[in-house]
C-alpha cells in the first residue's frame, strides 16, 4: 500500500465564490477601501485648506461635483455597513466578565453605537451643524 | 399529524472518492441509499458501505458528536456526519473529504498537520509554581471555570480547518482549533504557561494571520467560537506590546 495523499488546490483570486459566507467577510473589507479613499480626499482638503482660501476654493468647489456627490453618498453607506459588522462582532474581542456571568453581546455591542453616536453628535455641534 | 419519522426514500449520495493506487484524481460517484427519514449522513454512509460498496473509506466512531471523527463537507459545508440530519437534505447530498486538507483516500483525510500544531501550542496545564501532592488539589471557582469552560469543548474534529479561507490560503497558519485550546488552557487559573504558548501563537503563523472571516465560529458543533479565542489572543497580545514598549515599568 502507497501513500500518495491528494491535495485540492484553494484558488487565491476566486476563492470567496465558494461560499456566501465568504463573501459577506470580502463585503466587509472591501467596504473599508471607501473608508480609505474618504480619508485620502479628507487630507488632501486640509492640504487645500493651508494652501490658502483660493485653492480651498477649488477644493470645495470639486466636492459639489455630481460624481463627486455620488462617490460621498456610497461612501457613507459603505463605511455604515463596515461599521455596523464591526460593532456587532465587537463583544467576541471584548467579553466582560461580572461575577459568575458574562455581559450579554448586546451591552458590549450597544456601548459601542451609544459611543458612537455621541462622538458623532459632539462632532456635528463642534462644527456648527446644530 | 402523520409520522413519517420512520420512512424510508432513497437518498441520491454523490461520494468523493480517490484510490491513491489507481487513481491520478478523486472522482464523484453516484450512489442511491435507501434510507430512514430519521437517519443521519453517517447512517447513509454505513448503509452504503455494509451493503453497497464495501470498499468506501472514511472515519467514525462515536456516532454522538463526540469523538469529532466523522468531520466532512456535507453539500460544501463542513460538518460533523453524525449531526447532519436526511430530513434536512431533500435533494442529492455531495460528501467530500474535509476541505484544506490532503485527501487520504475517499473521505479520509490526512490531519498530521493539525496534529503537529496542536502540539506546538502545548494544550495542557503548564503549573506556574511546582506543587506537590501535599499540597493537595486545585481549588477553582464556578467564576474561574467560566472563564475558559466554552473552549473546552473542542472535540478537534477539524471543522473550522475547513471553513477557515485563511488556512486554505496559508497552509502555515496555526488555525483556529489550535490557538482557541492554547486560549483555553491561558484563561485556567491554575495554569502558568501563556509565555510559553504566545511564543507560538502572538506571531505570524499564529493569531496575526487571521482576518477574522468567522467561519470558524459559524460551523463549530459544539459552539467553541474560536474566532472570539483568536480576537482575544490578538487583544491581549497587543496589550503586551504596548505595556512592553512604552510601559515596561508596569509589571505584566
Amino acid at each position: 500500500m502507497s501513500r500518495r495523499p491528494y491535495v485540492r488546490e484553494v484558488s487565491p483570486t476566486s476563492w470567496y465564490f465558494r461560499m456566501p459566507r465568504y463573501m459577506r467577510y470580502m463585503a466587509r473589507e472591501v467596504t473599508s477601501v471607501f473608508i480609505g479613499i474618504y480619508t485620502v480626499i479628507l487630507l488632501v482638503g486640509l492640504a487645500r485648506l493651508s494652501d490658502g482660501d483660493l485653492a480651498y476654493q477649488g477644493y470645495l468647489a470639486a466636492l459639489r461635483q455630481p460624481s463627486s456627490i455620488v462617490f460621498h453618498v456610497l461612501a457613507l453607506a459603505f463605511s455604515l455597513y463596515n461599521s455596523f459588522t464591526w460593532f456587532n462582532v465587537a463583544p467576541k474581542a471584548l467579553p466582560i466578565q461580572i461575577g459568575e456571568e458574562f455581559m450579554p453581546d448586546s451591552v458590549v455591542a450597544g456601548g459601542h453605537y451609544v459611543v458612537w453616536v455621541a462622538l458623532s453628535l459632539f462632532i456635528l455641534f463642534w462644527a456648527g451643524v446644530f | 399529524m402523520s409520522d413519517n419519522r420512520m420512512e424510508v426514500r432513497q437518498v441520491e449520495l454523490e461520494v468523493l472518492r480517490y484510490n491513491p493506487e489507481t487513481d491520478q484524481e478523486p472522482k464523484l460517484q453516484k450512489f442511491t441509499v435507501p434510507c430512514v427519514n430519521e437517519w443521519c449522513v453517517l447512517d447513509a454512509l454505513n448503509y452504503l458501505k455494509d451493503n453497497l460498496d464495501p470498499t468506501l473509506a472514511y472515519r467514525w466512531s462515536c456516532h454522538m458528536q463526540v469523538c469529532g471523527s466523522c468531520g466532512m463537507m456535507i453539500n460544501g459545508e463542513p460538518k460533523l456526519a453524525c449531526k447532519a440530519m436526511l430530513r434536512d437534505y431533500p435533494g442529492t447530498i455531495r460528501i467530500e473529504p474535509l476541505a484544506h486538507f490532503p485527501v487520504e483516500r475517499d473521505l479520509v483525510t490526512v490531519a498530521d498537520d493539525f496534529m503537529a500544531k496542536l502540539k506546538r501550542v502545548k494544550p495542557y496545564l503548564i503549573p506556574g509554581q511546582p506543587r506537590t501532592l501535599e499540597d493537595g488539589e486545585y481549588k477553582q471557582s464556578p467564576e474561574q471555570l467560566k472563564r475558559y469552560r466554552q473552549y473546552a469543548m473542542c472535540i478537534n474534529c477539524m471543522l473550522c480547518y475547513a471553513a477557515c479561507p485563511e488556512y486554505g490560503l496559508q497552509p502555515k497558519f496555526i488555525g483556529p482549533a489550535a490557538i482557541a485550546l492554547a486560549h483555553r488552557y491561558n484563561q485556567d487559573s491554575r495554569d502558568g504557561g501563556r509565555d510559553e504558548r504566545q511564543e507560538e501563537i502572538a506571531t505570524n503563523e499564529g493569531v496575526w494571520e487571521c482576518t477574522f472571516v468567522g467561519a470558524c465560529s459559524e460551523v463549530c458543533p459544539k459552539h467553541v467560537d474560536p474566532a472570539a479565542a483568536l480576537q482575544q489572543v490578538k487583544v491581549a497580545s497587543t496589550v503586551d506590546w504596548y505595556l512592553e514598549h512604552f510601559m515596561s515599568w508596569v509589571k505584566k
